[in-house]
């Protein structure tokens, strides 16, 4: 792979890490491993962990996504490789 | 108006929509049929792969496992809505920039090998046809229940429906038709859950009534009060209590997830937008979509319970006038009884009806000294949870019709979605691709238009006769997806020196393994009395139940894929430019055969 290339692989890689960090943080951490936890603090009339498995997860999933397309958009024109 | 005129009316105009734009949006080239020319909008797109993803197990069954389960049916929330994550940023821009028709092609190319296409082929099928078996049982249940017709007439009016516009149209017509399905089943759904949630909560949007207090005057938050309620009666505590085990939970969980990322008919919507970065936001726009119907089945889940058991618990736990006297059953009860999915046996002969947990050792013993002899409700179908809640609160015939167009809505269109997936990989990757690699665009598509048809016969075939493990059969579809073709595929992506043999090696072993766990526990082909092993929690390994199985599947296919890969010849490098091209956004073409 050629050096622009490599650097852009590396700038995709090093987006995906930390949302795929946060995508299994408020699943798998918050609603599920941290459930009896968090269920101590209420969010509104939420148990927290219980927010976060039926509600708070899919909002974030959500909000990951459209950040990531932002996000890669923004690679893609620093690194030239763009479409159109 | 009656309820049966206005629900052959409303089924019947969604129908005729369905069918007027089938003949609007007719496939003239193979680009349309296999990826309806490429140029949808990714909104568009979005709310297309809304309908094609949420199946009647999403808009009929989801909410009645949620009530039943509790927090323990997180699972499928989270499951169901987090694999497009991994969808959207492993999977479907790099897809899309390879710009072709199917998935398996996408595994012949990148694994230079035809046999590697044939092994993604059979994966594909057998995910897609245990999904899709759900999908004609759900078409052939709405029809009955709603149009009184029955479940075979049912199950022909849907076949000839998706015959009709998914042949003619393929997927350009499937993308049309999907987004006015997800417009009906959206609205189907929301409105009788905003209605339950004002009338509880006096909040309308149902994702804040599930957290907000009682309007009964109680005092009490809706969960605290659901808590009670069912503790009350015996059964387990509504916002903590799991299905097997937290272990369990996040391994079905991840199997859900990757099952999600990998199902083939999903990810074929991505290759129909315009560029690459539109897949991206695609994605986004997909979850937005579902989120909406996936943030508001808790909340119906849960109401649904709440008002099921005031409508039978009427008075105090225990005292003699506590239960409804069966003589004064409410009509929505007495309608359900006669579809056979709800059942009452009257154990004490009080002529009331008693509904606890009658599993439960300590409410046993309190329910004797009530003098209750078992649990009466001897048959709550969990289906019912979604159909019969307009009637259950008393909402207008419209709205009831309206559920019935929006259950058949989400039934076809994902039986559309996954047919053609199935039609697809055999006129294209196996006829086009392997067999008659000579055939014109033109016999191809008509190629195309009759493997549609025959697999439209097999599936209905199946959904009058089904194999006897119907019911449990979508989770295992997520599970063999997950384990084969999403590791087949983030491999070809992320790892550009995995092999054709790797790959091979890795999909067949971890299908196999995911396949044998469900075998071992459910009997070979769910043949009764062949299994090994009892269906039971003791007998699970590390307890994780048979559905939950594809995580570890995916895990020995990626192990087996490195093992394998180490062994044998590297990768050639031609295949490894092409990596570092999909890799890359710019000069994404419209999708393409060749």
């Amino acid at each position: 792979m050629d050096k622009s290339g490599e650097a852009y692989w590396r700038a995709t890689l090093g987006l995906l890490t930390p949302i795929l960090v946060v995508w299994f943080i408020v699943s798998f951490g918050f609603g599920i491993i941290l459930q009896p936890m968090l269920d101590g603090i209420m969010l509104g009339g939420y148990p927290l962990g219980f927010w976060f498995a039926q509600q708070g997860s899919i909002y974030i999933f959500v909000a990951l996504i459209f950040f990531y397309a932002k996000k890669m958009g923004q690679i893609d024109r620093e690194h030239d490789v763009h479409e159109d | 108006m009656d309820l049966r005129t206005l629900t052959y009316i409303v089924v019947g105009a969604s129908f005729a929509l369905y069918l007027g734009i089938a003949f609007w949006a007719r496939a003239g080239s193979t680009s349309e049929f296999y990826v309806a020319g490429g140029g949808i909008h990714p909104v568009a797109n979005g709310m297309a792969t809304g309908a094609d993803w949420m199946s009647a197990a999403s808009f009929i069954s989801m909410a009645g496992l949620i009530a039943y389960n509790g927090y323990g049916a997180s699972l499928f929330l989270m499951g169901w809505t987090g694999g497009y994550v991994l969808l959207a940023m492993l999977l479907a821009p790099y897809l899309r920039k390879f710009g072709k028709f199917t998935v398996p092609e996408f595994i012949g190319d990148r694994y230079y090998s035809n046999t590697a296409r044939v092994v993604a082929v059979v994966c594909l099928i057998l995910a897609s046809i245990t999904y899709v078996i759900g999908q004609m049982k759900g078409v052939g249940v709405a029809f009955s229940r709603f149009l009184e017709v029955d479940y075979d007439t049912g199950l022909y009016i849907g076949m000839a429906m998706v015959f009709f516009y998914a042949t003619l149209g393929g997927m350009k017509g499937i993308t049309y038709t999907q987004i006015a399905q997800y417009v009906i089943l959206i609205f189907a759904y929301t409105i009788p859950a905003m209605f339950i949630s004002m009338n509880l909560t006096g909040n309308p949007l149902p994702q804040l009534g599930l957290g907000s207090t009682m309007a009964d005057g109680s005092g009490m938050t809706l969960l605290a009060k659901l808590n009670l309620v069912v503790t009350e009666l015996g059964f387990k505590e509504y916002t903590t209590s799991t299905i097997a085990g937290r272990f369990d939970m996040a391994v079905y969980t991840m199997s859900l997830m990757i099952g999600t990322a990998g199902l083939p008919h999903v990810i074929v919507r991505f290759f129909t937008v315009t560029k690459v970065a539109d897949a991206r936001s695609s994605a986004g726009w997909a979850l937005v979509f579902i989120a909406i119907l996936y943030t508001t089945a808790p909340a119906v889940g849960a109401m649904a319970r709440l008002n099921l058991h005031a409508t039978i618990q009427t008075g105090e736990v225990g005292s003699p006038e506590g239960n409804l006297a069966y003589e004064n059953r409410p009509q929505w009860f007495k309608n359900w009884e006669k579809t056979g999915l709800l059942q009452f046996e009257d154990k004490n002969g009080d002529g009331r009806i008693q509904y606890y947990n009658d599993k439960n050792p300590e409410m046993v013993a309190k329910a004797e000294s009530y003098g209750w002899k078992g649990n009466e409700m001897v048959k709550v179908d969990r289906d019912i949870i979604v159909l019969a809640n307009p009637e259950i609160a008393k909402l207008p015939n419209w709205v009831i019709a309206l559920v019935a167009a929006g259950g058949l809505a989400a039934a076809l269109s994902t039986a559309a979605g996954l047919l053609l997936a199935i039609s697809s990989a055999i006129s294209h990757d196996l006829m086009k691709g392997i067999f008659m690699p000579n055939i014109s665009d033109k016999f191809e598509l008509n190629a195309g238009r009759v493997a549609m048809a025959v697999a439209i016969m097999c599936a209905g075939y199946l959904g009058l006769n089904p194999p006897g493990f119907a019911a449990g059969t979508v989770a295992i579809a997520f599970g063999l997806a997950g384990a084969s073709i999403f590791p087949a595929l983030m491999m070809g992506i992320f790892f550009k020196r995995m092999n054709k043999e790797g790959v091979i090696a890795g999909m067949i072993a971890g299908i196999a393994v995911t396949m044998l766990y469900v075998f071992q526990h459910k009997g070979i082909f769910f043949v009764k009395g062949t299994e090994f092993l009892g269906d039971l929690g003791p007998n699970w390994f590390l307890g994780i139940q048979p559905n939950a199985f594809g995580t570890i599947g995916a895990i020995v296919n990626f192990t087996v894929a490195m093992i394998v890969m180490k062994m044998t010849p590297e990768c050639p490098p031609h295949i490894q430019d092409l990596v570092e091209s999909i890799r890359t956004p710019r000069g994404a073409g419209a999708a393409t055969g060749h």
